[in-house]
């Protein structure tokens, strides 16, 4: 016994021990179920944007195998590195999706560095090959297909020829939206404009009802929006008898009257599809984009003042971009401020990422960014 | 056309002025009333977003929206009571309880509130006063929620009440020497309690305002830091009722200047325009609060001046 020293003996049980675990520690990493982090900039419950994707988390979570953990209210500062690091070093989450535009550059990017096992999946974000990590990725949808539509219904509803847009902030998606919205409007009558008001911020109610009432003041007879939570907006509209299309989310509940129709989100398609990838250990899909037609949107029920003229002609474009192939984006386009944008016989098409740094508004937009 | 849109533009603001000004009435009101008591509350914040929410959750509940008020107001005079009530044990900071009840509050009632984001609860109702009018826009500039009416009663009366009673004598004395209070019998421990609570109740009934009126609805970004403003209102308004009055209206349409410019086609710089309420408050604290200046109208026992 005395040949076996102390250090002879730690060798020999390590090594046991090693051997022992070994096969179980693989056996239990298949089993392991996969941590999934959601993250969101408002409440869950907002009637919008948030509440668009916590439904969607909602039915990951039935998925098999799928633990999901969720942090609410994260401001879109250094405060959403640390909700994705405790994820990640205290509930070992290797799939995450941080769900609002402001935290991928520089908090995803960040954080995509310092873990590279760790999987982000950025809502919104423009992924470049290249100059982001690979472990990082950004998927999106096309809502400015359902944004064209609400515009085609709502320049047959309007009667003053007036639209009015409540809107966060310049940013490239939320430019996109406004300018569908105007462009299908005036495929209806070029001589309707749209007037737009920034915020200034995702969810700020009192200016967002401030807004509302500025714009029918203007006599805008119809309203939309690009904030996180719709539900002031929709509501002080139907007070004061304007129409309005919804965004994010089915809000036709809030306005029985004046609800037109609604550009949705339908986040369960994109949120599958990484869960799956992730599950079955494959690489990051680093871009992934799709729209009415790929299932990533939907558009909301037609309310009672929609004509027939109106649901016929929506219904005919929504035909051609669920066939895929439909530009809203076509030339000759000018901005409001008369340059030309996009050239004469230049289709660009939904997938075409020139569209995702978008930094004008249409002729036809009141409103400057 | 441009007069057209001026016209419109000026009635934005004032109708902007009165609908998102009318909040800060009660707040300013509230804190008015309890710092001429001597003591700061900075927990008004909290008892804003309570308030709202319990008004909300009960009126929601009950199906009455008046319900709702009178419990708003009840949640703030409760979270106004424990706030004097804490600050009345020796050798406690009445600005540092102000922070905690802050982040109770809020805290409170996003976490008691969750269930209360999606429903619709009914609201108070507006009395038309522009109802004579043709004008779509002027009906509704005019329709004004009976609550900035009692606010603005309430500032009237307040400023009487200080000025012209016993009561009002007792306040400010206990608020401007506590000792000569005691010596004259009264017992500044209580007249504190009770004019944070009254504070308290005030500031809930603004809350309610925001959940039950304008914008009418309850989410956790409602607030959006009216409470503390309402606070650096009073240094602005030097502790006089009628001039929080007056500052809560201006207040009121820095927040409606942004949205009003921007609808009638002028959109440059609506940034800075978006900042306008914050903006204004700093420029209050800048002017109002130099070392080198004491503070006219400020109570003595403050402990902000002591």
């Amino acid at each position: 016994m005395s040949s076996i020293d102390r250090r002879t003996l730690l060798k020999l049980v390590g090594l046991i021990g090693a051997t022992a675990a070994m096969p179980f520690s693989l056996a239990r990493a298949a089993d392991r179920p996969l941590v999934v982090g959601f993250i969101y900039v408002g409440a869950r419950d907002d009637f919008g944007y948030n509440q668009a994707h916590a439904e969607a988390a909602a039915i990951i979570k039935t998925l098999p195998n799928v633990v999901v953990i969720e942090e609410e209210n994260v401001p879109e500062t250094v405060a959403v590195q640390k909700s994705m690091e405790a994820m990640i070093r205290q509930d070992g989450a290797t799939l995450i999706f941080p769900t609002s535009f402001g935290y991928f550059d520089p908090h995803v990017i960040k954080m995509a560095e310092r873990f590279p096992d760790v999987h982000f999946a950025h809502c919104g974000g423009l992924w470049t090959e290249g100059v982001h990590p690979t472990n990082a990725g950004s998927f999106f949808g096309y809502i400015d297909e359902g944004q064209y539509l609400n515009g085609v219904v709502a320049g047959f509803a309007s009667k003053t020829k007036k639209l009015g847009f409540i809107a966060a902030k310049p940013v490239p998606q939320v430019l996109r939206n406004i300018n569908a919205f105007t462009l299908g409007a005036r495929s209806v009558d070029p001589e309707i404009t749209t007037t737009v008001i920034f915020t200034g911020d995702w969810s700020l109610p009192i200016k967002e009802a401030e807004a509302a009432n500025s714009l029918i003041d203007q006599s805008c007879d119809v309203l939309t929006c690009h904030v996180d939570g719709p539900k002031v907006i929709v509501e002080t509209a139907e007070k004061r008898g304007a129409m309005t299309c919804g965004y994010h989310a089915d809000q036709s509940a809030l306005a029985p009257n004046g609800y037109l129709t609604g550009a949705e989100w339908n986040w369960e398609t994109p949120y599958r599809a990484h869960v799956a990838t992730s599950q079955a250990g494959q690489p990051m899909i680093n871009f992934l984009r799709g729209g009415l037609k790929e299932g990533f949107v939907k558009t909301s029920p037609y309310g009672p003042l929609v004509s027939d003229e109106a649901k016929a002609r929506a219904d005919a474009v929504k035909a051609e971009m669920l066939a895929g192939g439909y530009a809203i984006f076509r030339g000759p386009l000018k901005d409001n401020q008369g340059n030309e944008v996009i050239a004469a016989g230049t289709a660009l098409g939904q997938t075409d990422v020139v569209l995702e740094s978008m930094d004008y508004l249409v002729e036809g937009v009141r409103g400057q960014i | 056309m441009a007069d057209l849109d001026l016209a419109t533009f000026f009635l934005a603001l004032l109708a902007g002025a009165i609908r998102v000004g009318t909040p800060f009435i009660f707040v300013s009101l509230g804190e008015c009333l309890t710092e001429k008591s001597g003591r700061i509350n900075l927990g008004l914040e909290g008892i804003l977003v309570s308030g709202a929410m319990a008004g909300y959750a009960v009126a929601y509940l009950s199906g009455s929206a008046w319900t709702g008020v009178l419990a708003a107001g009840g949640t703030g005079l409760l979270l106004g009571l424990l706030h004097g009530a804490i600050c009345s044990l020796p050798r406690v900071n009445d600005i540092a309880v102000g922070i905690a009840l802050m982040v109770l509050g809020t805290g409170l009632a996003f976490f008691l509130g969750k269930n209360f984001i999606q429903p619709q609860a009914p609201s108070l109702v507006a009395i038309g006063l522009g109802d004579w009018s043709d004008d779509e826009r002027v009906r509704s500039a005019l329709s004004i929620n009976v609550l900035f009416f009692i606010g603005v009663a309430l500032a009237f009366a307040l400023h009487w009440g200080l000025r012209s009673t016993r009561w009002g004598l007792m306040l400010r004395l206990v608020g401007d020497h506590a000792e000569s209070a005691r010596a004259l019998g009264y017992r500044p421990v209580l007249v504190r309690i009770a004019a944070t609570a009254a504070g308290g109740f005030l500031a809930g009934i603004g809350g309610a305002y925001l959940s039950l009126y304008y914008p009418g609805s309850w989410n956790e970004g409602l607030s959006s830091g009216q409470g503390i403003m309402a606070v650096a209102l009073v240094i602005f308004a030097r502790w006089q009722p009628m001039r929080c009055l007056w500052a809560a209206l201006l207040f009121g349409a820095a927040g409606a200047i942004g949205p009003a410019l921007q609808s009638v086609g002028i959109s440059t710089g609506y940034y800075l325009f978006a900042a306008a309420p914050y903006a204004l408050t700093l420029a209050v604290m800048f002017i109002t609060c130099r070392p080198n200046q004491t503070l006219s109208g400020a109570p003595g026992e403050l402990s902000l001046t002591r």
